[in-house]
């Protein structure tokens, strides 16, 4: 397939226009133009570890804290899915579960994927990547749903001595690592994928 | 620039991408914008448990860290009202002048580009989805019922999206170059 790159050409990931490749700046939307960011895996791996150490400490600290008339309970993310299926609410705890704890470490192992392929290769198609980077980056802001959902639970459940609910801190770090692995996935160039994939026959071209 | 299709016959002009579009759009716009308003302000779900009763508004939801937790309020008023808000703002400020043949606004291409940028950012949709989770949380134990915020954001929701699907981007920048 023939590339904007094999043409001289640079696109504008922003606004979609073509530019020539000395040029800088894109004369239409006045974005920054790079036919690759050299940046981006460093940028990638930056965001990815910052959101991996904000997420060890939002499944630790209790992301919900419950006084009723007898008793005081805090709850992490895993606890509070556990009390529920204890409840019977099979559903509701399999969606916070999904949500909060297997999206985001399937999102913190298909990043790096994607790193470590650009880096040394895949073994998944060009394709493949391509589905999976979109996937990530698709999927990656639903996972506020769970900071959402502490805040509605906290401003509505204020019933005085009969029952209070008040967010917890894992709230705080569980919403920066959603943040930090946005920004992460966001710094991820998806034109590094061709690049990778068309490595080998690269190296043969440049055999003598 | 002003290419459209007419009938010859009636005169029904038959496509003009761009013009409908775009005031459809701000129409869209519009109303967004007054929802989200009106949304903030009125009492978005109430409780009902042992006599006791509880009224909350989107405010409220977003205001609800404290102390050391407040920076996280900020943050998801920015990510509920604020940014999906100046998503609209922006939209109509790049749009009006284009919908009426006039040249672009000042700096409408950096308006448009942080408009796009904000994409990822406007959580409105996420939100309706929480107060979802939420409901069936404490439907067990309390009674929870909707307020009239709570039927504005449902609406509000779906036009967001149905912006967001019939803005053409293609066209509103070829629109901006010259």
């Amino acid at each position: 397939m023939r590339t904007a790159r094999d043409m001289g050409l640079v696109g504008c990931t922003r606004c979609m226009r073509v530019s020539h490749s000395c040029t800088q700046i894109c004369p239409r939307c006045g974005s920054a133009l790079q036919s690759r960011d050299p940046f981006s895996l460093q940028k990638v791996w930056a965001w990815w570890l910052l959101g991996l150490g904000c997420y060890i400490p939002a499944n630790i600290y209790p992301m919900l804290e419950t006084r009723t008339l007898v008793s005081t309970q805090s709850d992490t993310i895993v606890g509070g899915a556990v009390t529920l299926a204890q409840h019977g609410n099979w559903g509701v705890a399999l969606i916070i579960l999904v949500a909060s704890v297997v999206i985001p470490v399937a999102k913190f192992f298909a990043l790096a994927g994607l790193g470590i392929g650009v880096w040394r290769g895949s073994r998944l198609s060009e394709r493949q990547r391509h589905l999976l980077y979109e996937v990530v980056e698709y999927i990656g802001r639903w996972s506020m749903i769970d900071v959402f959902v502490v805040a509605i639970l906290s401003s509505l459940v204020q019933l005085q001595a009969l029952a209070t609910i008040t967010p917890g801190r894992a709230s705080l770090f569980f919403a920066l690592s959603v943040i930090f692995t946005m920004l992460s996935a966001q710094s991820f160039d998806s034109r590094l994928i061709w690049d990778s994939a068309r490595r080998p026959d690269r190296k043969e071209d440049t055999h003598p | 620039m002003r290419q459209r299709a007419v009938c010859a016959r009636c005169h029904t002009v038959l496509i003009a991408p761009r013009r409908k579009a775009g005031k459809q759009l701000i129409a869209l716009a519009l109303t967004v914008l007054i929802l989200i308003v009106a949304a903030t302000l009125f009492p978005f779900l109430s409780i009902g448990a042992g006599g006791m009763h509880h009224d909350a508004s989107i405010l409220q939801a977003a205001f609800v860290f404290e102390g050391g937790l407040s920076v996280l309020s900020i943050a998801v008023l920015f990510f509920i009202v604020l940014i999906p808000a100046l998503r609209l703002v922006l939209l109509i400020y790049v749009l009006a002048p284009i919908i009426r043949d006039r040249p672009p606004a000042p700096l409408a291409r950096s308006a448009f580009r942080l408009s796009e940028s904000l994409l990822p950012w406007s959580m409105a949709e996420i939100f309706a989805i929480g107060c979802a989770v939420a409901l069936v949380k404490l439907s067990d134990l309390a009674d929870v019922v909707f307020g009239p915020a709570a039927w504005m954001f449902a609406v509000l929701v779906v036009l967001v999206v149905a912006t967001d699907n019939l803005m053409c981007r293609y066209s509103i920048w070829a629109s901006l170059d010259e």
